[in-house]
């Protein structure tokens, strides 16, 4: 089919120029050639092909949303996010559940935003190729590929354990650290890395030293960047089970925590719990998808957040 | 050695070379930036003359593998000591590069970047140094109702004279301009000409270009290079006029580059 088409197009052009010329004609012929061609079967195919499978994607996504919508928004109220649990969580709110969350979320982002933007910093600005580049960007890759599981299991042993923190929000919020560290580094990295560099040189070239030049010129224009690096990972970090079962999630709190030092009621922990572990699976189904809905508003809200961020960033800086 | 040389000279180089790694750009240059002059660099592409003139104030740091030899002293001293205080050296000795590069925040915060970071906190202070820099760059009547405006919101030819401003903040005593009109129109490129003559009263001023005529309307002083050599030195009327080199000659009357 290709070689058929590629032969047959001189042909045409040869005839139709010939022709153009002929009569007279200015240049603009040949534009009108390439309108002439015929549909391109190819390239029809390829859009359609393209096209059904995108649209794919958005509807099992659609799909998902409006099932876990349809089942959870029954429950959905200003007490179920207000209240506690009774009655063995068969009824009421999940309050110190949604609390338990955001302070999972915010300790641990406290936590791994310095450290990663610090190691962004190194690996972008400062480090040589050589072997330390190879080992923390090694180590990096590696730590990206672990089953959150894993983590769950070194928290417990490090942190839990190890470090006698028990079953705190404290423990959980580290290993929720450590887990997303690599997405933290790798997406503030990109953004230092786009910064241009005429900035740097302009800057250097005005007589500031370079840490200056990264923490006045480099940082402030990356800080879109890593903030929606940060949203996402807290999108991410508010949505895992595995690295909280063991080492922070608690099954029943009466509360919100009093100190890092207590465990914690986690929405992503708590659907887990009540749809294996606890005593009224049927009866708490609507609380598991309210749950869900709860989980899946907070982790949406966050990305819409972060793709907001990212457009005014496009907006607003145009090198 | 070379017609004009004088005392005042600000920059001396002697048998300066860089290199690349084993690829060696510049070679044995011996060159003298007089002070209060323009002094132009003209050369094919690739002559190394951008590399010179990153050198003389160590921009070429940037850039891994990349070594000097020789001599290169700014008032005496040698530029690429270990022991030289670059961060001074660059305020000292300001640059304009190629493309216009201000910063995204606003055209006020652009110049008073360098006094900023340098400590000077005074807004009355830092108001001084914005205004003087911007009527000094000739930019002051375009942009003092928009200083709050970003950088990158005004034209071509403002932004490059906006970094010129952002330059002149930090009292440099000499301004490199590597091809500084290469981006621009004619119209901006005139104005950036006319601004470079009128600076020479306060900065020494060195100018690497590829536009021959440029470098005759501008210069006091004109180096050209080729291979990475420079060929000739001299008074830019006389260079022009009467080239000593056959190189030279064939370059500036357009028979090669």
């Amino acid at each position: 089919m290709t070689e058929a088409k590629n032969t047959s197009i001189p042909i045409e052009m040869e005839h139709d120029l010939s022709r153009g010329l002929a009569a007279g004609a200015t240049p603009s012929i040949p534009f009108e050639l390439v309108h002439k061609k015929k549909f391109n079967l190819r390239e029809g195919f390829s859009l359609t092909l393209v096209r059904t499978l995108g649209l794919t994607g958005a509807i099992i996504l659609m799909v998902i949303l409006a099932f876990v919508v349809y089942r959870g928004v029954q429950v959905l109220s200003w007490e179920f996010i207000t209240q506690s649990p009774i009655e063995s969580m068969t009824k009421g709110g999940i309050f110190p559940v949604i609390m338990g969350t955001v302070f999972l979320t915010l300790i641990s982002m406290m936590i791994v935003v310095p450290v990663g933007v610090a190691t962004a910093i190194f690996l972008a600005e400062y480090s040589k190729p050589g072997f330390t580049l190879n080992a923390v960007n090694m180590s990096i890759y590696t730590l990206a590929g672990v089953p959150s599981v894993v983590y769950g299991l070194f928290g417990l042993s490090v942190f839990v354990v190890t470090f006698n923190f028990g079953m705190s929000l404290l423990a959980g919020s580290i290993t929720l650290a450590i887990m997303i560290l690599p997405y933290i580094i790798s997406t503030s990295e990109e953004a230092i890395k786009a910064v241009p560099y005429s900035f740097r040189e302009a800057s250097l070239a005005c007589g500031t030293t370079k840490w200056q030049t990264i923490r006045k010129i480099v940082l402030p224009t990356a800080l879109p960047g890593i903030l929606t690096g940060g949203i996402l990972g807290t999108a991410k970090v508010s949505g895992e089970t595995a690295p909280i079962m063991f080492t922070a999630a608690a099954f029943f709190t009466p509360g919100i925590p009093r100190s890092v030092f207590e465990p914690v009621m986690a929405l992503p922990y708590h659907i887990y719990v009540l749809a294996t572990a606890g005593t009224h699976i049927e009866k708490t189904r609507p609380i598991q998808y309210g749950t869900a809905l709860t989980l899946i508003i907070l982790v949406l809200g966050m990305n819409l957040l972060g793709i907001i961020l990212r457009r005014r960033q496009r907006l607003k800086k145009a090198w | 050695m070379v017609e004009g040389m004088q005392n005042n000279d600000v920059i001396k180089t002697k048998d300066f070379s860089i290199f690349y790694g084993d690829f060696n750009a510049v070679k044995d240059v011996t060159l003298n930036i007089e002070a209060h002059k323009v002094t132009a660099m003209i050369g094919p592409s690739g002559c190394g003359k951008t590399t010179l003139l990153r050198s003389l104030n160590r921009m070429n740091d940037l850039i891994v593998n990349c070594r000097t030899e020789g001599e290169a002293l700014f008032h005496g001293v040698d530029i690429n000591a270990n022991d030289t205080d670059v961060i001074e050296l660059r305020r000292r000795i300001g640059m304009v590069f190629q493309k216009p590069n201000p910063f995204s925040n606003s055209i006020y915060e652009n110049v008073a970047y360098g006094p900023k970071v340098r400590g000077t906190k005074k807004k009355s202070e830092l108001d001084e140094i914005v205004y003087h820099a911007l009527v000094r760059a000739a930019l002051w009547d375009e942009v003092k109702d928009k200083l709050n405006e970003s950088g990158l919101s005004i034209s071509g030819g403002q932004m490059q004279r906006l970094c010129i401003a952002r330059s002149l903040a930090q009292q440099p005593e000499v301004l490199l301009f590597d091809e500084p009109t290469s981006a621009l129109d004619p119209i901006a490129t005139a104005k950036i000409e006319e601004l470079i003559v009128s600076l020479k009263k306060t900065v020494t001023i060195v100018i690497v270009t590829h536009n021959m005529q440029q470098a005759a309307r501008i210069s006091d002083y004109t180096a050209f290079m080729y291979l990475g050599e420079m060929v000739e030195f001299g008074i830019t009327d006389r260079l022009f006029v009467h080239p000593e080199h056959k190189l030279t000659e064939e370059y500036i009357t357009g028979r090669f580059g």
